[in-house]
């Protein structure tokens, strides 16, 4: 009778487990192969012309550029409100909390677009900056705007969770003891987060090189000028250039990989990590 | 720590400047800790430059447009086909993963085979991949000419360029939410009592639909959801798989896009409005929804 009953349980089961790896690589896999297989169809030379290509290297800067500006931009934000919102009781908290999820929630478009509508040419203070020489929309600065917009929950929501499970007996015994805030903060707090602190940079910095939806809107697409990483992948694509696409977007997909390797060292590291970033994109 | 040693307050056994120490009695009772003001302070000056204040522009440019003009934009045909697709698409990616995100989920807490790692981290891709690479990495595969569309197109199954493309790039960027949300849950349940459950003559099937599902649906629904929120302003890994055809295949993010394009601020704020108000709504459910499957879990 058990004998009977346990077979077909186990074909069941080995249907099912079929059934969730054959959707995860049709779905999750097979994109990421087929980018490289794509960029190198016609051989490493063309791969590598595309990737030294002056457009393709400018792009590259630009995206460097804008992480080197948003991530630090963000990681003092996120520490600032975490130590806001973790260490103290204030009437609001939970509205705050909420609107730092805001960026989260909106569509990447509707990021670029509130910028367009602040600093464009028709926008609030737009024509009084650019009659003073300041263009942000179709320029760098609303590139980087937009990118901070869209990453600045990263740190925080990471931060938050983690410090609120830490309380707050670690740092006021170092501040009984006489150290000074900032003491108390570089030398207790810090170590505590550190952690936490590398895996929201990490999230923050993937999703910072690799926006397209809200840099597109305020960007301009100016080749060599105003054109990111991403960008560059769907100018090429448009113009029929596949190789140049796809090896532009291989870059992407390697930064991805990188992430996804030291996210998943990072969490065997610290388990609880895993548990806040279920929400983040 | 040898810093904090050397600002202690004297030699060990004497006691340290009386003034520090009171000090902080005295604020024990309040704040102990350091820094709120310029924290606090810090954070609003920051959410309202970045978040409020360019929001606010949003809704503020779409109320000078008045409601009747408002509603005339967004009713157009196009907008209206944009949003139902938008909308619909969203949501029966959410479905077809809140199927599949179970599966995956269950496959990934409950079994154990070779490469289980590699296809838990795997489900993160979606997060890491940035979504131009996404888009034109998945064209590539569900074109008619690609590995997959090719085994789809003699069945008559056309996916890019189609409004089934828009709900396959969906359900790639919405996969994560589900699975992510669900695996922890999964993993705490107590796998006794579906045992007992079945000890009791329950049929596998049975156990899933009277004891299992009751209490990870509230989880499977938040998944979902946050999947479904994603989906609907879902843009990079959308629009290249889509074909973008008017009224077809066009989603709402790019006819904002392409409002903006003709320098139509008004009417793209419109249809950015629509779209802001719903992720907004779906924010307070979602917030409430956790809160509820967090209750329930707490009782049980």
């Amino acid at each position: 009778m058990i004998g009977r009953q346990q077979i077909p349980e186990e074909l069941g089961r080995y249907a099912l487990l079929s059934v969730a790896l054959i959707y995860l690589v049709a779905l999750v896999a097979l994109p990421l192969v087929v980018v490289f297989f794509e960029a190198l169809a016609q051989g490493v030379i063309p791969y590598v012309r595309s990737l030294l290509d002056p457009y393709a290297l400018a792009a590259m800067r630009l995206t460097l550029l804008t992480a080197a500006i948003v991530v630090p931009l963000n990681l003092i934000f996120g520490v600032t409100a975490a130590w806001a919102i973790a260490k103290f009781e204030f009437r609001g908290k939970n509205a705050l909390i909420t609107l730092i999820d805001v960026p989260f929630a909106v569509s990447p478009v509707i990021s670029g677009l509130i910028y367009v509508l602040m600093f464009g040419a028709q926008g609030w203070i737009g024509p009084y900056l650019i009659a003073h020489g300041i263009h942000i929309i179709f320029a760098v600065p609303g590139i980087v705007l937009a990118t901070t917009f869209v990453t600045f929950p990263f740190v925080a929501r990471e931060l938050i969770p983690l410090m609120q499970t830490q309380g707050n007996d670690e740092e006021e015994t170092a501040l009984s003891l006489g150290a000074s805030g900032w003491q108390t903060f570089r030398l207790v707090t810090l170590p505590n987060i550190r952690w936490g602190l590398l895996y929201g940079v990490l999230l923050c910095n993937a999703r910072a090189m690799g926006e397209f939806g809200a840099v597109s809107v305020v960007s301009g697409h100016i080749r060599g000028l105003t054109n990111t990483l991403p960008l560059h992948v769907e100018i090429q694509y448009s113009d029929y250039n596949y190789v140049g696409a796809f090896a532009t977007a291989s870059l992407l997909a390697m930064l991805a990989l990188v992430t996804l390797i030291a996210k998943s060292l990072l969490e065997r590291r610290q388990p609880e990590l895993r548990a806040g970033a279920a929400r983040a994109p | 720590m040898s810093e904090i040693a050397q600002a202690l307050p004297g030699p060990r056994g004497t006691p340290g400047p009386p003034a520090r120490a009171s000090l902080v009695r005295e604020r024990r009772g309040f704040r102990v800790l350091p820094g709120f003001g310029l924290t606090l302070g810090y954070t609003l000056f920051y959410v309202s430059l970045i978040v409020l204040l360019p929001l606010s522009a949003a809704f503020v440019r779409s109320a000078e447009l008045g409601p009747v003009r408002f509603w005339q934009v967004v009713s157009t045909p196009r907008v209206l086909a944009a949003l139902r697709l938008s909308f619909g698409g969203a949501l029966l990616a959410a479905l077809v993963n809140a199927v599949f995100g179970f599966i995956i989920a269950w496959a990934l807490t409950r079994t154990r085979f070779p490469g289980r790692r590699i296809f838990d981290a795997m489900i993160d891709l979606p997060f890491a991949l940035p979504t131009a690479v996404a888009g034109i990495a998945l064209t590539a595969l569900y074109a008619p000419n690609g590995w997959i569309g090719r085994l789809l197109a003699p069945l008559g199954i056309h996916v890019a360029y189609t409004p089934l493309g828009v709900i396959v790039a969906m359900a790639f960027v919405s996969l994560p939410f589900v699975v992510r949300t669900l695996q922890p849950v999964l993993g705490e349940l107590d796998q006794e009592v579906e045992r007992a459950s079945e000890t009791l003559g329950a049929s596998r099937l049975q156990t899933f639909l009277w004891v299992v599902l009751p209490s990870v649906w509230p989880t499977l629904l938040t998944g979902s959801a946050l999947g479904f929120s994603r989906a609907l302003g879902e843009y990079g890994s959308v629009i290249f798989i889509a074909g973008n055809i008017p009224k077809v295949s066009e989603i709402a993010p790019l006819m904002i896009m392409i409002k903006l394009e003709q320098y139509q601020y008004s009417q793209a704020t419109s249809i950015a409005v629509v779209m802001l108000l719903a992720s907004f709504a779906l924010m307070f459910g979602i917030n409430a929804l956790q809160l509820w499957a967090q209750d329930r879990r707490r009782v049980r």
